[in-house]
């Protein structure tokens, strides 16, 4: 089946919004037939694919749709759970590559979530009625506080480990005590005993914010939410409709207005395609919000985060990625010019923020993707400002020496798209070499940089000439696809982070990474491991030997 | 504007030299550098001189071998590979049957370049080797064959060079660069295989070597001709027609030294022909020992993981892998190795690919039986009781699963003890090589041959002995 990304809340199945002045209200009520496949149910408000997607359109609805909201209200419409979490069902017969990004996903979505409370002041409050378990509890997990009824029964829990074998992989035993701050023995009660923990209890050990008696839970949750949309200053008033994303597909084609992909089958590899604003952008705030979703700034990158998850779940066995750019990088430049002074004022323009801020989610999504990625520089493309990121996202970047080649820096680069290690990609690029990001510095506002000098400062990989430049862009791409698979993701995962750790590199490094070994295990998915034997009446057997 | 320019006058090729812009460039500024190189390391004394040689100006039958005076340098080193065959198929390995390669597959663009680099660099390595050897020639004839080896080695050196400079971009470029300014027997940067960086100083080592050494080229080239990399078994088909004449120079040189000596030993009556200035068929035989068993280590080892590697990509083959096998994919048969365990040989089944430079040694040890036994006629020829023989595949050996231990050249296994005891009975001593040396006084003139040393049957092109091969 292929996977789509699109929807839109009047076609949500599993979440219901609704935005009441400053307070969005997301309720989860998971149509238990609904979910993705038809061969599991998705009882107690557990989730699969499908729920996520939902989630994470929401939000980005919330941020463009609703720039006035100052709180979201995550809340269940289930009567016995908050959510059991990721389903087990779902998971224990799904392939590996597909949990891997599965959990790649829902990781992202909690992180936007973080992204929005930190940058876009929307404060998130988890409503926890009833069991709230795992994948449940990780969500509550990415929201600002925690509102646990008191029960006498509902609990928070991650039972990954005394249940099935596996680690919760949405970024719990990381935010358990980096973001909770939760002392690390504590967390390790609460990560070994599968009911986990309710009441005071759970508020002691900061696993929750508070708990409220079943009859109060409401009214605390109402009373909270008036709150924090008080406290805050928010008074924004036109906002933007996100227009769907249209794609015309065939024969492995995918192209939209500004972005195209193509993969090809054969050579295991994807050729994605950036065209720059075809006509300059508007400079105005006013001209701006008129565009809304048309704004190239906007519109490119949602099309382009639309190919990347394309890929990543339709296209498991294309290795890697070129990037290749085209049309006038003039424009490019002039409209983030705009963009970034229009949130440079006493009052930043909310829309100009939240593209920027886009921009930085989906090259962080890039940044992550286990395919090899590679740029090619060639004549007339279109490596300018937001889009010479990609050159630094790149393992590996290929110019053509040619009159007509040129990298373009602008100061988008500075601190406007900081990588997942809080990094910008010029930094994290010469980590070792200030010297030489200063010089690359100098040159932001200095225009086309050519060939001869990209590779002087090191901008690039290599710089080829016209008798070289196929054929060894050819060899390379042959070469690395013929490499194993698997060490190349470790490879790359490995040099693209370098430097400092945050909950977020820590999320996508140790937690995943030992997640996606915890999964390969027998222990986990053997015929007589936790996750495969979950539900049915034989007990997992273990091989005890550490490794 | 370069000096040199790039034409199919100056640089006779089949590769459509004139089209290839990429090629053009790589060779205008590989080409000045070679030259240089041939000035600076080629042949010592004799670089002004006319001398007359062959240069394949075209693969037909009448282009491969032109005959004319040339001065070295001004020779034109051109770029040959054997017509294709048509719809040839990659000869062995996991590809086996699928079409050849024309363009190096980017998988095995590394281990390729490798094998290239490795057999490229022993050409400009012989004839750093050998520069010396024009100051003690044993005549005319022979100095010209030797310039002959010489220049044909640079054509390897360039053969390769194309190979790496047209499939391997910009490594490949550096490479080629590479490749001249490595220096044989230099510590600091020195040639590739060990071998390569001993100076071959007098001239019954020249002949062993053209005997031994560059047979094992001829079985290297071979195993590369089987290449699924078509334009690299294209070249090496090629080459070999030339190597053919190296090994005629080592083959007939000994001969017609084993055929002076047995001449002087029928005049005296006697067998040490020290005293007649020539060479004793027993240091013959210890040179024969050593040169022999030095080369079979250039095999590699017999038992090998790289040599399944390149194998299984096809790479490389068996000799004649196309024409003589039926198993091409070599994938389940197994190759009887004798191996030593607990101080005795036994027979181990290794799997068939892991023992493809094996096969190879043992392709080359027939090849070598057969020279033998030409010397050995010849001895016949002269009533002489004595039998020259090559020594035990275990003998001498330095490299592979034989060099920890010590063998006799029968192939027994013996103690240290009993090696360094006899080892000067087996292999050239500190006396063979002096007076071997002693032996080089140069001859220069037409029709004269050196005392230890017989005329050739027949001369170059059909000429006579006494014909001025170099013009002194
Ligand atoms: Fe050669
Ligand atoms: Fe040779």
């Amino acid at each position: 089946m292929f996977i789509q990304f699109q929807t839109h809340p009047d076609a949500y199945r599993h979440w219901r919004l609704k935005i009441e002045s400053q307070i969005a209200r997301l309720v989860l009520d998971v149509k238990e037939d609904e979910g993705l496949y038809k061969d599991y149910k998705l009882k107690l408000n557990s989730y699969d694919l499908s729920v996520d997607i939902e989630l994470a359109d929401a939000i980005s609805r919330i941020r463009f749709e609703h720039p006035e909201v100052k709180v979201v209200v995550i809340s269940s419409g289930n009567e016995r759970a908050f959510s059991a979490g990721a389903n087990i069902f779902m998971l224990g017969q799904s392939s590996h590559e597909f949990k891997v990004n599965f959990c790649k996903f829902t990781n992202e979505t909690r992180l936007y979530m973080e992204d929005a409370s930190l940058h876009s002041g929307i404060h998130f409050i988890c409503a926890a009625s009833g069991t709230t378990a795992g994948g449940g509890y990780e969500l509550a997990l990415a929201c600002d506080e925690i509102i646990l009824v008191d029960d006498g029964n509902s609990a928070v829990s991650l039972p990954e480990v005394p249940l099935l074998g596996v680690l919760p992989g949405t970024g719990g035993l990381t935010r358990v005590v980096d973001k909770r701050k939760v002392r690390k023995d504590l967390a390790d009660v609460f990560c070994t005993i599968s009911e986990g923990i309710k009441g005071e209890r759970a508020v002691s050990w900061n696993l929750v914010d508070t708990v409220v008696s079943k009859s109060h839970f409401q009214d605390a949750v109402e009373k909270r939410a008036q709150e924090v949309a008080g406290q805050t200053d928010k008074s924004i008033k036109k906002d933007i409709q996100l227009a769907p994303i249209i794609c015309q597909s065939s024969n492995n084609l995918f192209q939209y207005d500004y972005v195209h992909l193509e993969i090809d089958i054969e050579k295991r590899l994807a050729t994605i395609t950036i065209e720059a604003p075809r006509t300059p952008q508007p400079e105005t705030a006013e001209e701006i919000s008129q565009l809304g979703s048309e704004l190239w700034a906007l519109k490119a990158f949602r099309e382009l985060d639309e190919a990347i998850l394309k890929l990543r779940f339709n296209f498991c066995d294309i290795g890697l990625i070129i990037f290749k750019t085209k049309g006038n990088p003039a424009h490019i430049l002039d409209a983030e010019k705009s963009l970034l002074q229009l949130t440079k004022t006493s009052q930043p323009f909310w829309f100009a923020k939240e593209v920027l801020l886009h921009m930085k989610r989906v090259l962080k999504r890039i940044d992550v993707t286990s395919r090899s990625l590679v740029t090619l520089i060639e004549p007339h493309s279109a490596f300018a400002g937001s889009l010479a990121e990609l050159v630094f996202a790149a393992d590996r970047s290929y110019m053509l020496s040619h009159s007509e080649s040129f990298i373009q820096l602008s100061n988008i680069s500075h601190e406007t798209l900081p990588m997942g290690n809080g990094l910008s990609r010029l930094e994290a690029r010469y980590y070792g070499a200030p010297d030489m990001l200063e010089n690359v510095r100098h040159r932001f506002s200095e225009g086309p940089i050519d060939a001869k000098t990209c590779q002087t400062l090191g901008l690039v990989t290599f710089v080829l000439d016209e008798i070289d430049y196929e054929d060894e862009v050819r060899l390379f791409l042959e070469e690395r696809t013929s490499l194993s698979p698997d060490a190349l993701t470790g490879m790359e995962a490995n040099l693209r982070f370098i430097g400092p750790e945050t909950l977020e590199t820590k999320i996508f490094s140790r937690l995943s990474a030992w997640q996606n070994w915890v999964f390969i295990r027998d222990n986990a998915t053997g015929p007589t491991g936790a996750l495969s034997n979950y539900g049915k009446p034989t007990r997992p057997q273990f091989d005890f030997t550490r490794c | 504007m370069v000096a040199f320019s790039i034409s199919h006058d100056r640089i006779p090729n089949n590769v459509h030299l004139s089209d290839d812009k990429r090629l053009q460039r790589a060779l205008e500024m590989w080409q000045p550098n070679f030259l240089n190189w041939w000035l600076d390391m080629g042949p010592q004394g004799f670089q002004e001189k006319d001398i007359y040689l062959r240069t394949a100006t075209s693969v037909d039958s009448d282009g491969w071998a032109v005959f004319d005076y040339v001065k070295m340098p001004e020779y034109r080193w051109g770029i040959f590979l054997s017509p294709p065959e048509k719809n040839r198929t990659i000869p062995g390995g996991d590809f086996a049957g699928d079409p050849v390669w024309n363009e190096v597959p980017g998988e095995f663009r590394a281990s390729l370049r490798r094998l290239i680099v490795t057999q490229a660099d022993t050409e400009p390595a012989s004839v750093e080797q050998q520069r010396r050897l024009g100051e003690t020639c044993p005549s005319l004839y022979d100095l010209r064959n030797l310039f002959q080896v010489n220049v044909e080695e640079g054509r390897h050196l360039w053969a390769m060079v194309y190979l790496l400079q047209t499939y391997f971009g910009r490594d490949g470029r550096e490479e080629a660069e590479a490749l001249l300014n490595r220096r044989s027997g230099n510590i600091d940067k020195p040639r590739i295989l060990s071998t390569f960086n001993e100076p071959i100083d007098e001239w019954l080592s020249l002949f062993m070597f053209t005997n031994f050494t560059d047979r094992d080229g001829k079985f290297q080239l071979l195993a590369l001709a089987e290449s699924a990399f078509e334009p690299l078994s294209r070249t090496c088909r090629f080459m070999l027609t030339e190597e053919a004449h190296h090994l005629f120079v080592g083959q007939t040189g000994i001969q017609r030294v084993i055929r002076k000596t047995a001449e002087l030993m029928n005049e005296h009556d006697c067998d040490d022909v020290r005293p007649f200035e020539a060479i004793p068929l027993s240091i013959i035989q210890r040179y024969i020992n050593f040169w022999y068993s030095s080369s079979l280590d250039l095999f590699g080892s017999e038992q090998s993981s790289n040599a399944a590697t390149y194998f299984a990509a096809g790479l490389k083959a068996r000799a004649h892998e196309a024409r003589d096998y039926e198993d091409h994919a070599a994938k389940t048969g197994h190759y009887d190795l004798e191996v030593l365990k607990n101080g005795q040989l036994v027979k181990e089944s290794i799997p068939l690919r892991n023992a493809m430079n094996e096969i190879l040694r043992d392709d080359y040890i027939k090849d070598n039986e057969k020279g033998l036994n030409k010397w050995n006629i010849e001895l016949q020829k002269h009533h002489i009781q004595h039998t020259l023989y090559l020594p035990h595949r275990r003998f001498n050996r330095t490299v592979g699963l034989y060099s920890d231990h010590h063998f006799d050249p029968q192939g027994h296994l013996i103690s240290k003890d009993q090696w360094e005891e006899s080892k000067t009975h087996w292999l050239p001593s500190k006396e063979d090589r002096a007076f071997v040396k002693s032996l080089m006084k140069p001859v220069t003139e037409r029709g004269h041959y050196a005392s230890w040393i017989a005329p050739p049957l027949k001369g170059i092109n059909a000429l006579p002995n006494d014909f001025e091969y170099v013009k002194i």
